[in-house]
């Protein structure tokens, strides 16, 4: 088997159904196969959903990087994919919120993605991603031409806004959400640094 | 008195052999002391539930609503108790070597009777009551507990506060080596809360020493904490190891961190909201995955005994 075809057979199914854990750890735990979601399971349903959300856009994030460093171009090929996971978590995070904590309640649904803040921009990130997600096939890449690769940095924005998202919703204890940040940090500081770097060798 | 009594022990309800000895250790202690053994109310039969003490000669209290109590389990591993850690887990998990006795608690200030007492001392005079309350956390979820306590008014007027006490200010140990979760400064240990002495001396009010007809578990505050079931869960101060009587409004910890968001009264109320979040509806805890917030009620529906506190105070402004 050549490359391409080991990457298409093998090595995506491997990592999809790696990318697939979180979600269904969540699922065995609900039914304490695996373990338990503990005194509130809808609010570790969502944080274990918002968690790996972040993560995934960190990971998507870290495909470049990791390319360049590495040389290792068939990383390219998962890019994808890693971003659609990092929309599912994200999405699942969402109907997690709307339907198991709000209960669908549309009236403080409504009342607290325009008044609390934090809420306002986790939405807004989701939002980037769903319009990124939707744009995602290699059709639409073509059809969008210049106008693709613009929506698409919008991770950058969706990584800023989904860290800001979590700092704003933790109580006191900055710990995690200072790790996110951290690691976004480095992501995006990466590419500043090969911007700058490429432009004086230039 | 027997409450909600399970079917089975769970495992995770069974004590570990360490905490167990321990605690006959303190009895033993106790049984040592002579006099104190006798009368001190903490050192009834041993019954593993949570592996602690039964308290003896509870009285039931017309204050307890018929609700169901959340599990055993459920109040006792889902915890804010910071000085064990933040996370609702980190308490159950981190306050196991914790061993709350001896304990002393300290009154001071102005009152006719103030003093070191130790914890037996402190207790003894006073009848043990079980209140099942009601508690909602300011972060919107709730549940119902079955406290032992004593009257907070009755421990007030035992210490003869004088005319110049008008707020009783709460402080918890402050022991890093005890309790890891104050190495990192998340708040300015120790950790402090303060009633006016009318709200201390408001029926409701209680320092609760048990949790379903045992010693109080260590993820719950042991051995002694507040409960004030019509303000939101951070009131509740924990591991009490110091009571002032003082002129002036005393500091309150939520309140020094975030004073935007959390302040001094912190009564329940569904219509002022934290700012990060409604306060409209709570999640009641052990109601099911797919069970529905239920309506927040003002002062956490224990308007009747404590409304007339705060007539002529504006409750949006004293949140």
């Amino acid at each position: 088997m050549d490359t391409l075809k080991q990457i298409r057979f093998i090595w995506k199914p491997v990592v999809f159904a790696l990318c697939l854990l979180p979600a269904a750890l969540v699922v065995t735990d609900a039914f304490d196969i695996t373990g338990s979601l503990g005194a509130n399971p809808v609010e570790e349903i969502q944080d274990r959903l918002g968690n790996w959300g972040l993560r995934f856009i960190m990971i998507a994030l870290a495909v470049t990087p990791l390319r360049r460093i590495t040389g290792w171009n068939s990383l390219l090929r998962f890019r994808r994919m890693l971003g659609l996971f990092a929309f599912f978590y994200v999405l699942l995070h969402f109907l997690a919120w709307l339907i198991l904590d709000q209960g669908l309640l549309w009236s403080a649904v409504l009342e607290d993605i325009a008044e609390r803040p934090f809420i306002t921009l986790g939405f807004a990130a989701l939002l980037i991603l769903t319009a990124m997600a939707g744009t995602s096939t290699n059709g639409m890449r073509r059809r969008m031409g210049r106008r693709w690769q613009q929506l698409h940095y919008g991770a950058y924005v969706a990584g800023i806004l989904g860290v800001w998202h979590f700092w704003w919703q933790v109580k006191k204890d900055i710990q995690d959400p200072l790790i996110y940040a951290i690691v976004l940090g480095v992501l995006l500081g990466y590419r500043v640094w090969a911007r700058l770097t490429k432009r004086r060798k230039a | 008195m027997l409450i909600g009594k399970p079917a089975d022990i769970r495992p995770s309800e069974i004590t570990s052999r360490g905490n167990y000895l321990n605690r006959r250790e303190f009895i033993a202690a106790g049984v040592a002391a002579g006099g104190i053994a006798l009368s001190a109310p903490a050192l009834g039969a041993v019954v593993p539930r949570g592996g602690f003490a039964k308290l003896p000669d509870v009285r039931e209290s017309a204050f307890s609503t018929d609700e169901a109590p959340t599990s055993y389990d459920d109040v006792t591993t889902y915890n804010n108790y910071w000085e064990f850690g933040t996370k609702k887990q980190d308490p159950a998990l981190y306050s196991t070597d914790f061993e709350p006795h001896p304990w002393r608690i300290t009154v001071d200030g102005h009152a006719e009777k103030t003093g070191s007492f130790h914890f037996d001392d402190f207790i003894k005079p006073f009848d043990l009551e079980e209140r099942i309350y009601r508690m909602r956390c300011v972060e919107a979820w709730s549940m119902v507990i079955p406290w032992v306590g004593i009257s907070l008014a009755d421990i007030v007027k035992h210490h003869k506060p004088t005319s110049k006490a008008r707020y009783v200010a709460f402080e918890t140990l402050h022991d890093p080596t005890r309790m890891p979760g104050q190495r990192r400064r998340v708040l300015d240990w120790p950790y402090r809360e303060g009633l006016t002495i009318e709200e201390a001396t408001n029926p409701l009010a209680i320092l609760a020493v048990g949790l379903y007809g045992e010693a109080l578990p260590n993820p719950n505050g042991a051995p002694i904490r507040l409960v004030v079931p019509w303000k939101y869960g951070f009131k509740g101060i924990k591991g009490i190891v110091r009571i002032s009587f003082v002129e002036e409004q005393p500091p309150s910890s939520w309140n020094i961190a975030q004073p935007h968001e959390y302040g001094f009264y912190a009564n329940v109320n569904p219509d002022v909201s934290h700012p990060r979040w409604s306060q409209a509806r709570e999640r009641r805890i052990g109601s099911g995955r797919f069970a529905n917030k239920q309506p927040t009620l003002m002062f956490n529906g224990y308007g009747e005994q404590v409304a007339h506190l705060y007539k002529g105070l504006d409750l949006r402004k004293n949140y």
